[in-house]
């Protein structure tokens, strides 16, 4: 990386079932205002804008970014469009880190978003093909003989993936901003809830949310607001096919080699000890065990047991997802952004009730597609 | 909110490789193709290995007779669903490939599906068959004994 790029500003909505009070123009600025409020800036302090969001047939309008310019500030200045599936607001974001720490712009506003009442994501996830028996039954039905695969692999028993759902839902009673507030959430109500894909309970799987995340980043000479900056620590994106013949789709290489770029930059061997939480995008309960693998903070095959001992817990030695993370939140494109979002407000100090007591370097992390898609970055509170 | 139904259609161009895999199905069999490189068979083709990067030239064809690697049951209704639910969803490899598929699993109670189980597709009527995978009805178990997870592990 040639320039230091800081995150100075984050913004996101309520993120609910249905926003029907706002359009996807008025979504998407709600989200960009709260950012440049705290970034204490305006529209016109902004150079470029980077926007993504799930694929275009999810609500039916063809490349948003267009229409949305004027509502996001950007008519006459650069834009543009980020498409990697549910990974893409953790690469909009780095594409948009990449325009500072190349030396092209100062100061970026990058935003994505979802709105999942105006679309219907199971049916746009599900369309017949020839090539293809219309079995699929949209994101659970497409990773859930995966879940089982992993299940087998590593003899976790069943309450791991109840205990994530749990523990995800738990943190997000203190987030404010989160999707889910089910209050009196426990493993019964969990193993209670319908089978939808078995393996995969109703309550192990993540909402459809409406709601956008929006930053800004600056270069460091463009620093500006009342939170200290988190700064880019690594920056990483891999993809790999969705088929291939030996591919393992329950821990895939282009995750590892994502993770092993990210942590090379930012200088970490132990990412359980050097990193103070991480924000990882988990839809299905049994993703926090088989990424925490994926990622290396455990050795492959434990970790269920990580997640078992309470260690990914608020008050355990790696927070995941204090959030509430997407199990609790998913307007899809906007979630893999939220992830980066979040661990930015980490090192910022800035997450309230479940601010991660003296974090100072965070992990962002997003997926998509068939888990083919990978985005990470590192950020902390020191300038590196 | 409006809801206003919209219609869409369009012309579906398979490529070579493609074309081949459904001009089997609509003659009730299952064609792949072998990489020169690595030796794989690939089912359906793409036309090329995505390992190697070269083209996939060889057709082979396959038997109809595979294992279940691993599965889902379905039982969450959408819109469009073309099944009724609950449904076995399974990546069924067929013997002789190296990848697997999305296979319809019928013929057995979804409690008693199981990684490695034997099954066989079951084709529509011969003056039904066409370039599709509807040709294929589903897949049953064939009663022969599941294979040892060591076998398949690596197709997971
Ligand atoms: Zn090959």
């Amino acid at each position: 990386m040639a320039d230091r790029c800081a995150v100075i500003g984050v913004g996101q909505t309520h993120l609910k079932a249905k926003r029907e009070d706002v359009s996807i123009p008025g979504l998407v600025r709600e989200a960009a205002q709260r950012a440049l409020a705290d970034a204490e800036l305006t529209f016109a302090d902004i150079d470029a804008v980077v926007i993504g969001k799930a694929p275009d047939m999810f609500e039916g309008v063809m490349m948003p970014e267009l229409s949305l310019a004027a509502a996001l500030g950007a008519v006459g200045k650069p834009m543009m469009r980020v498409h990697t599936a549910g990974s893409v607001g953790g690469s909009t974001a780095l594409v948009a880190a990449h325009l500072i720490s190349s030396g092209i712009h100062r100061r970026v506003l990058t935003v994505a978003y979802e709105k999942q009442s105006d679309s219907d994501a199971m049916w746009a996830l599900s369309v017949p093909q020839p090539f293809a028996a219309p079995l699929l039954a949209g994101a659970g039905g497409y990773f859930a003989p995966h879940i089982r695969a992993y299940m087998r692999r590593s003899g976790a028993p069943e309450h791991i993936g109840r205990m994530v759902a749990v523990k995800d839902r738990r943190n997000a009673l203190k987030n404010p901003y989160a999707h889910l507030h089910l209050e009196d959430i426990d493993m019964k109500m969990v193993e209670e809830s319908i089978m939808l894909w078995d393996p995969l309970r109703y309550l192990e799987a993540c909402p459809s949310s409406d709601g956008a995340a929006a930053m800004v980043l600056a270069a460091a000479d463009a620093v500006s607001g009342s939170y200290p900056p988190a700064w880019v620590h690594g920056m990483a994106m891999r993809s790999e096919p969705t088929m291939f013949a030996g591919r393992d789709q329950v821990n895939p290489q282009a995750g590892r080699d994502c993770a092993a770029d990210v942590y090379r930059q930012a200088g970490i061997t132990d990412p359980r000890a050097d990193l103070d939480m991480a924000e990882v995008y988990v839809p299905f309960s049994w993703y926090e065990p088989m990424w925490l693998e994926n990622l290396g903070f455990c050795p492959e095959g434990e970790g269920w047991k990580l997640t078992e001992s309470g260690a990914t817990a608020l008050d355990g030695d790696i927070p995941w997802n204090a959030s509430g993370g997407v199990l609790s939140s998913n307007p899809i494109g906007a979630s893999g952004m939220l992830r980066f979002l979040e661990a930015a407000m980490q090192v910022r100090s800035q997450a309230g009730e479940h601010q991660v007591e003296g974090a100072r370097r965070a992990l962002g992390h997003a997926y998509g597609g068939g888990s083919q898609f990978f985005a990470m970055w590192v950020v902390g509170s020191d300038k590196p | 909110m409006l809801d206003t139904p919209i219609h869409l259609e369009y012309t579906f161009t398979p490529g070579i490789a493609q074309s081949r895999f459904l001009r089997g199905l609509a003659e009730g069999r299952f064609v792949g193709q072998r990489c020169p490189v690595c030796g794989k068979v690939y089912i359906p083709s793409r036309g090329s290995c995505p390992v190697d990067g070269v083209p996939t030239g060889e057709d082979v064809a396959l038997s109809d007779t595979g294992i279940v690697t691993t599965y889902c049951v379905v039982n969450v209704p959408f819109a469009g669903q073309a099944i009724e639910i609950p449904y076995i969803a399974a990546q069924v490899l067929l013997d002789g490939a190296n990848i697997s598929f999305m296979g319809l699993i019928q013929g057995i109670p979804a409690t008693d599906v199981r990684m490695g189980m034997r099954v066989q597709a079951v084709w529509v009527e011969p003056d039904e068959l066409g370039p599709t995978l509807a040709s294929v009805k589903y897949f049953t178990p064939t009663g022969e004994p599941d294979a040892p997870y060591e076998t398949f592990e690596e197709y997971l």
